[in-house]
């Protein structure tokens, strides 16, 4: 790989010790998947956030570097964190845990990384442009930002994100490259999709199917962002999947190489199985909506079918800082409340410790969740389109 | 066989293997060194000390500060051969120091062989 003098000098040690280190993280990346040279990065997302995520072994990582004085050189963000950063006590977040979250927060902040902590960074404020590379490292948000906008980005570890943000640049290889953005497989969608749930099981049953190739899409008449976010998240947790194409809609799909691609059909059988196995739970203690974090179309959508109802059980609604300030001022917020549901900014139910908070089966309309949930939040699942979760909680 | 270097040291130990992917993050507890992804051929089991053999890496991003908070717990394999090391799986392996190769047929390796990892020459033998 060509360095600049520069970058030999940050190799000799010449720019402090955790420039090095980082530096040395992405050279030996660069090395094994044979990048020409390091590329500048427009912006960052780094993943990693949770302290029940990285616990203490990578809370005691962040705290070193930014005691060490590294600096970001680009726009970083943060994927979501393990509680609601102001509002953890009512929500019942327990103590010692948020003491920690709040640690990595601390340190993150000295390294001037933006204290959003989202999946979803286009919404919020991190929106990067056609063509323009970045280095992200939230699985859905890679997914988005390379299908859905254009940018290009490898799935970056959390740590080989934090070394771009670091050192400004990330090694050219991958899906830096034009000819490895080609789709490997095409998937021929035989069935409507009509609620965001059926893209999470789309996604869902595909990323099973392909692992980490790139699908190319056909037969998806339409679909909003939320639903190809949905889509891609479901295919980034079950598979690994980076990038994908959909005809007609993503910005890459008329101009990639789509002959003589193995076919895989997806038709009404395959999304009910989908369905079927990812629900392993009966009746819901809570339904979670917001996997990858709500927009404000969605949270307007759940006010509307809130409006005037009285909940049962809990519903949360898992959305970044900027979306719920916009929804407070539309009153969305407190249609919410009155019903007895919560808007929960900064985390997530993946990440966020609700095994300990006394439920055992959640309720959810992501596919990306009700992969994740049984695993590592010990739950079972209820996997259901928003009508059903929203009745079934009245 | 011979393959890439991803990370470079020297391990031996009992092969633990899978024709699955494996998701580090909700895939591995971070404590304990066992498979806790539902539904996974190894869901139980203890990787610790191991040489972990499989394809490639899938899920979450996250997965690379597990690989880093499993070898600081003391509960991390040995090393890592795989078919096709992604980068999440790179970065993790990297950071903790776990020797790790691959571009190996890993369908050569038996579960419980006793295998020598050279990650400096980027060699496996099956003893």
């Amino acid at each position: 790989m060509h360095l600049t003098n520069e970058q030999e000098k940050i190799l000799d040690g010449e720019k402090g010790e955790v420039m090095e280190r980082l530096f040395r993280l992405l050279f030996r990346l660069g090395e094994i998947y044979r990048a020409d040279s390091m590329i500048p990065v427009g912006s960052v997302q780094v993943a990693g956030v949770s302290y029940k995520s990285i616990g203490n072994p990578g809370m005691e990582f962040l705290e070193d570097m930014a005691s060490k004085g590294a600096i970001v050189k680009v726009l970083t963000y943060l994927n979501p964190a393990g509680m609601d950063l102001e509002n953890w006590k009512k929500l019942g977040f327990p103590e010692d845990f948020a003491k920690n979250q709040l640690r990595i927060m601390d340190a993150f902040k000295k390294m001037g990384i933006v204290i959003t902590s989202t999946c979803t960074p286009y919404l919020a404020g991190n929106l990067p442009r056609f063509r323009e590379h970045i280095a992200w490292s939230e699985s859905s948000a890679v997914s988005f930002s390379n299908s859905v906008i254009g940018a290009r980005t490898n799935r970056e570890g959390g740590p080989s994100a934090l070394a771009a943000a670091i050192c400004g640049v990330t090694p050219n290889y991958g899906l830096h490259l034009w000819e490895n953005r080609q789709p490997s497989v095409k998937i021929k969608v035989e069935v409507d999709l009509k609620y965001n749930s059926d893209f999470g099981a789309l996604g869902w049953y595909v990323g099973k199917q392909v692992k980490n190739k790139i699908p190319y899409f056909t037969g998806i008449k339409d679909a909003n962002t939320d639903q190809l976010k949905a889509l891609g998240a479901a295919m980034a947790a079950s598979g690994a999947v980076a990038l994908y194409h959909v005809k007609g809609l993503t910005p890459e799909a008329d101009n990639v190489k789509k002959e003589g691609l193995e076919t895989i059909s997806v038709g009404k059988s395959e999304i009910k199985g989908t369905y079927a196995k990812l629900n392993t739970g009966n009746t819901p203690d809570i339904v979670i909506f917001g996997c990858p974090h709500a927009s404000l179309r969605e949270i307007s959508t759940l006010a509307d079918k809130l409006e005037g109802k009285h909940l049962k059980k809990p519903v949360w609604i898992c959305t970044s800082r900027m979306i719920k300030e916009a929804a407070e001022r539309m009153g969305y917020n407190e249609i919410i409340a009155k019903a007895g549901g919560s808007i929960v900014a900064d985390t997530c139910m993946v990440v966020s410790p609700i095994e300990k908070m006394g439920y055992k089966t959640t309720g959810v309309n992501s596919g990306k969740a009700a992969n994740y949930l049984p695993g590592f939040c010990k739950q079972e699942v209820c996997f259901a389109n928003i009508d059903d979760l929203v009745e079934g909680q009245l | 066989m011979k393959g890439r270097t991803i990370s470079p040291g020297k391990a031996e130990g009992e092969a633990i293997v899978t024709s699955e992917p494996i998701g580090f993050y909700g895939g591995i507890d971070i404590n304990t060194g066992i498979v806790i992804d539902k539904g996974h051929p190894l869901e139980g089991k203890s990787v610790t000390d191991k040489i972990l053999v499989f394809p490639c890496g899938k899920g979450s991003t996250v997965g690379s500060y597990v690989i880093y908070g499993l070898k600081k717990n003391g509960v991390a394999p040995a090393g890592i051969i795989n078919k096709e090391t992604e980068t999440i799986v790179a970065t993790g392996v990297i950071l903790a120091g776990i020797p790790c190769i691959d571009k190996i047929e890993i369908e050569k390796i038996k579960d419980g062989d006793k295998i020598f990892l050279d990650a400096d020459k980027g060699v496996v033998e099956i003893k």
